[in-house]
């Protein structure tokens, strides 16, 4: 039988990878590689939680036996993830043509 | 053990290790690939939770398309071979400190807290009450999620173009 408990183990598992990959990486797309795993993370326990716990609440014309607002939930943070990667690469991208490099540590031209 | 349960460590497993790949990997391409099999075993743990919706928009948002934009990004912000073969990287005891010191956190929260279960499991499609959902409850957000994608994609698209006058 599988409970709640073991997604939320793996979810935990998976977005402490995720928050060591960011620490870990100097290259800018692998920090971006990092991000995608810990939003996946929470993505997990959102869709985890609402099959679960118990929170039925009706809605009108269907008959719905379960509260799916957790997977709704996940839907937008797909949506805002897309969003997300595709203006990290481009400021990536733009990183890379004026300095020659993504390494994170590079760019520091802003410093105080 | 239950077949759930058999199903359930093997995906585990392959997100967990290819999330370990994708972490500690020497070569960013190899990460990038390891990112690929642990978004796909995600989308098994959705169908394992009945989420076919979701397991479906994960295969096709995450594994065909952030995947292979964070390829185009390696493949296009390289100088050399060795660069993608030998990427730098940070000392392992900082990422090790890290994750451990947050898996520590979340386990303790984890063992700790108590959520009012329900007993009995769910079955049947939830893409029609999804698609409810969105459209009544969820409607604005929705409406604004899509201006977002569209306001990032166009943005996103201003930032790499071209510069005449430099």
């Amino acid at each position: 039988m599988v409970t709640l408990y073991h997604y939320l183990l793996l979810s935990s598992v998976v977005f402490a990878l995720g928050a060591a990959t960011v620490v870990f990486r100097k290259n800018a797309v692998g920090v971006l590689v990092g991000v995608e795993l810990i939003l996946n993370a929470a993505n997990i326990n959102f869709v985890a939680f609402s099959r679960y716990t118990e929170h039925v609440m009706p809605l009108a014309g269907v008959s719905q036996p379960v509260a799916l607002d957790g997977q709704v939930f996940a839907i937008f943070v797909m949506i805002l993830a897309a969003c997300e990667a595709a203006i990290a690469l481009a400021i990536i991208i733009n990183i890379f043509n004026r300095f020659g490099s993504i390494d994170v540590d590079e760019p520091s031209s802003l410093r105080g | 053990m239950s077949g759930e349960l058999v199903v359930f460590w093997c995906l585990a497993t392959l997100v967990v290790l290819s999330a370990a790949t994708a972490a500690f990997a020497r070569s960013i391409v190899n990460a990038a690939y390891a990112l690929f099999f642990s978004l796909l075993g995600i989308a098994g743990v959705y169908a394992l939770l009945g989420a076919d919706f979701l397991a479906v928009s994960q295969v096709v948002i995450y594994v065909g398309g952030i995947v292979v934009l964070v390829l185009f990004g390696i493949l296009l912000t390289n100088r050399s071979l060795e660069e993608l073969l030998q990427s730098k990287r940070r000392s392992q005891w900082l990422a090790l400190v890290v994750g451990g010191g947050i898996l520590a956190v979340q386990l303790a929260v984890l063992i700790g807290a108590i959520w009012p279960l329900r007993p009995e499991t769910p079955a049947g499609s939830t893409t029609a009450p999804l698609g409810v959902l969105l459209l009544q409850k969820y409607v604005i957000p929705f409406e604004f999620a899509s201006l977002t994608l569209l306001v990032a994609l166009i943005g996103a698209s201003y930032l790499v173009r071209r510069r005449e006058r430099d």
